[in-house]
């Protein structure tokens, strides 16, 4: 039935989880407080689950990272001041990387706004640069149109977070419910926008006639869903296919057209292919300064087709030959038809020839020295899990060695702060993807320094009885911070040497199974034990401290100029000398 | 690729919903994205709930496009062009308070008739002035009357219409 539908009378506490029940919300990520209280009395009558977290910010990120791993709408609750400031981090994250949300807040009473009422802040002027939109809800018969429509705008569209904050007010009035599930109108809101046909006709004309070609699969392919059709364009143009952090799984990593992940610390035949094309389709992603490196001589030789939903983000960092704005998924299906099937063997050759010393420099194929890298780990971890698993990163260098080393071959596998780099993003956001796809298994690839910043939500987990394994990649340092300290400032290590708690204890603390691994050859028997436990198993990994993420293009350097791992059978001797030194040298900060 | 050559001001005129906090995120959007706003006039139209605003921002081709693009992902924004190329009426009214006695205000009086500005207050030691019209012409105003000491001025900031006799299109409105 559509249409209008009266019911009875609701108070506006009701009326928001009559709402929540019908936009197939099942699960809050939430904490309760003062001005939300009747929204939090008014819940127990609903059957929606309410994970309680150990702070908001952990909230959006779960929210976050329900709706990452099923593309669904997360949605946070908090209450006024305090509460709503605290989800500030994680609407900004979830901002940058275009993920549906609503957060919802609540608020001091009307007559008191603007009056510096205990718990009062303006979150909708605090979050206004870092929405989609947002609404301040005053009367109860603007609460089911408003969070309906916040629904519509967080998922329509280039996805991204709505804030809806509610006057106590406003929840405590009762009204007539009337539930219209007509489809959202909104009068300047135009979401669903397509390339035009001769766009279109000039775009194909370019991919016909391009000899060095590369598409790129950005989080846009992922979202829309897209990714069966990027494969049939890449396979009838015989054309290789790069991946940004976020487009990862959007193309199967074991692909033969599948080269890797571009950008800073993309392999370097990546960036290499990149820099010699003269055809860069982009499908779903928008030049990000950690993609492109130096603009000016970014893929200099390439035309350049931009697919992408949002035109604010067409010509922003690099001017497109051929603009096709609209839905990924719709533009692929226009393109796959219309190209010629063909092949491109001399360009997979060359590519495949400047492959040239990158394996030899690849920590895997080192001699084993004894000492336990991160690649190591994120490697085995990577084939004891067969690829499947769903892997939440944080942010830094584990982060990069993640994306390098676990190949993921499906979309939505690998859940991670990209844009705005938000550390602690991942043990919350971890907790949201198990609550949204309780059948994956759910791996948190965390550093030690992120880790300690969210590290209370293990108490979540338990609290929640989730199963969810942590591997915190722990070398006592802020690794990527250490990492630029040593490549561009001297070596000062200022501020990034860090002691921890023994996060094995800590794991106890709570209830959990703590592990800790020191050496290569216990890692297969500690991931062996985590998969098999009952409960959520944290494992400390003690890896080489001071071992810096390869290749690496420098901020604002030629996208090829890059950075390599040195490697004994390069540059001989004073790597092997750096390469076998024991370890002694560098033990644990904290040990 | 356009050859016009980058203008230092674009002029966009924006119909936007006509509810609390849309200018604030007119002006937050303009500043996050580091424009910086000449002027910014906003008022209501013929059509109920429906406001109008002339925003002249500092900004090349590029820019302006992406300005565009950017003010139409805002919620309440409902048509937005950018008609610094486009026929167009643009007007500005300006208030110029300027020292003028019984010795220089004769030669004020004249020079503001050159400029068809209307003289709407006389004291003995100052006038004020009222002018109509783009913003060079009120800057030859105020040139002209500055060597007798502008004591105060103030100007609404631009406002623009299409010339053409078609109704600005708010299809979506």
């Amino acid at each position: 039935m559509t249409g209008m539908t009266g019911d009875a009378r609701r108070t506006g506490a009701q009326i928001l989880w009559e709402v929540l029940v019908r936009e197939g919300v099942d699960v809050v990520f939430g904490y309760p407080g003062g001005a939300v209280m009747p929204a939090y009395d008014a819940m127990l009558q609903y059957p929606i689950r309410h994970v309680l977290v150990r702070h908001e910010q952990g909230a959006a990120h779960m929210a976050d990272g329900y709706a990452r791993a099923s593309g669904r709408v997360g949605v946070a609750l908090a209450t006024s001041g305090p509460g709503a400031t605290n989800l500030v981090t994680g609407i900004a994250t979830a901002m940058l990387d275009s993920i549906p949300m609503v957060c919802i807040t609540g608020q001091v009473g009307s007559k008191l706004i603007g009056s510096d009422a205990f718990q009062e802040t303006d979150i909708t002027g605090v979050t206004l640069p870092i929405t989609k939109h947002n609404y301040l809800v005053t009367h109860v018969e603007d609460i089911a149109p408003t969070l309906r429509q916040a629904f519509y705008v967080a998922r329509s569209g280039r996805p991204g977070p709505v804030l809806v904050d509610i006057t106590k007010d406003a929840q405590q009035a009762s009204t007539d419910f009337v539930w219209d599930d007509r489809p959202v109108r909104l009068p300047g809101y135009r979401p669903d926008r397509k390339p035009g046909a001769e766009d279109l006709k000039r775009a194909v004309a370019l991919i016909d006639g391009a000899e060095r070609p590369v598409v790129f699969c950005g989080h846009g392919v992922v979202a829309a869903g897209a990714g069966a059709l990027l494969r049939e364009l890449a396979e009838k143009g015989e054309m290789p296919v790069a991946s940004t952090l976020l487009g990862l799984g959007g193309f199967p990593a074991s692909h033969p057209l599948s080269l890797g992940m571009m950008g800073m610390h993309g392999e370097a035949w990546v960036n290499q292919a990149i820099q010699e094309a003269d055809l860069l389709v982009a499908l779903g992603m928008r030049f990000d300064d950690r993609v492109t490196g130096k603009l000016e001589s970014y893929a200099a030789r390439a035309k350049k087709i931009h697919c992408e939903l949002d035109p604010a983000e067409v010509h922003k960092n690099v001017r497109a030959d051929v603009a096709l704005v609209g839905d990924v998924g719709e533009t692929l299906r226009a393109l796959v038809p219309a190209i010629a099937k063909r092949e491109r063997r001399a360009w997979l050759e060359r590519i495949e020839s400047t492959k040239g010393d990158c394996a030899v420099r690849d920590i895997q194929t080192l001699p084993h020295c004894g000492r336990l890298f991160a690649a190591h780990v994120l490697h085995d971890l990577w084939r004891i899990t067969e690829g499947k698993a769903l892997v939440v990163s944080d942010v830094g260098q584990h982060q990069m060695w993640e994306a390098q080393y676990y190949k993921h071959d499906f979309p939505r596998k690998l859940i991670t702060s990209g844009g705005l780099g938000t550390m602690g993003f991942a043990l919350p956001a971890a907790i949201g993807a198990k609550l949204a796809c309780p059948e994956e298994e759910v791996w948190v690839v965390v550093g030690d320094g992120g880790f300690q910043m969210t590290a209370a939500e293990l108490s979540t987990i338990a609290q929640e009885g989730l199963k969810i394994h942590v591997a915190v990649i722990n070398n006592g340092y802020l690794g990527m911070v250490r990492q630029w300290q040593q490549f561009f400032y001297g070596g000062r290590y200022s501020a990034t040497p860090m002691r921890s708690p023994d996060f094995v204890k800590l794991a106890e603390a709570h209830g959990l199974v703590g592990l800790r691994v020191t050496e290569r050859e216990q890692i297969a028997g500690a991931v062996a034990a985590a998969r098999a436990s009952t409960d959520t198993v944290v494992i400390d990994f003690r890896v080489e401290q001071e071992d810096s993420v390869y290749p690496m293009v420098p901020a604002g350097a030629d996208l090829h100029d890059m950075i390599r791992r040195p490697s004994p059978l390069v540059e001989p001797v004073q790597v092997a000398r750096a390469h076998f030194a024991p370890a002694s040298a560098s033990e644990t900060a904290d040990s | 690729m356009s050859l016009a050559p980058p203008a230092a001001y674009r002029t966009f005129i924006a119909y936007v919903e006509d509810l609390p906090g849309v200018l604030n995120r007119i002006t937050s959007l303009l500043r996050r994205r580091n424009y910086n706003i000449v002027s910014l006039t906003v008022g209501r139209t013929e059509r109920p709930g429906t406001s109008r605003m002339t925003i002249v921002v500092e900004a090349d081709e590029d820019a302006a496009s992406r300005i565009e693009a950017n003010l139409y992902k805002l919620v309440n924004v409902l048509w937005v062009e950018d008609t610094t190329r486009a026929a167009t009426l643009v007007r500005e009214l300006a208030l110029v308070k300027v020292k003028a006695d019984a010795s220089t205000r004769g030669e004020v009086m004249k020079l503001c008739e050159v400029f068809r500005a209307r003289v709407v207050d006389v004291g003995p030691e100052a006038l004020v002035a009222e002018i109509t019209g783009n913003a060079d012409k009120i800057d030859g105003l105020v040139d002209v009357l500055r060597p007798f000491g502008v004591i105060e001025m103030v100007r609404t900031g631009a406002v623009a219409m299409l010339r053409s006799a078609e109704a600005t299109d708010v299809k979506a409105a």
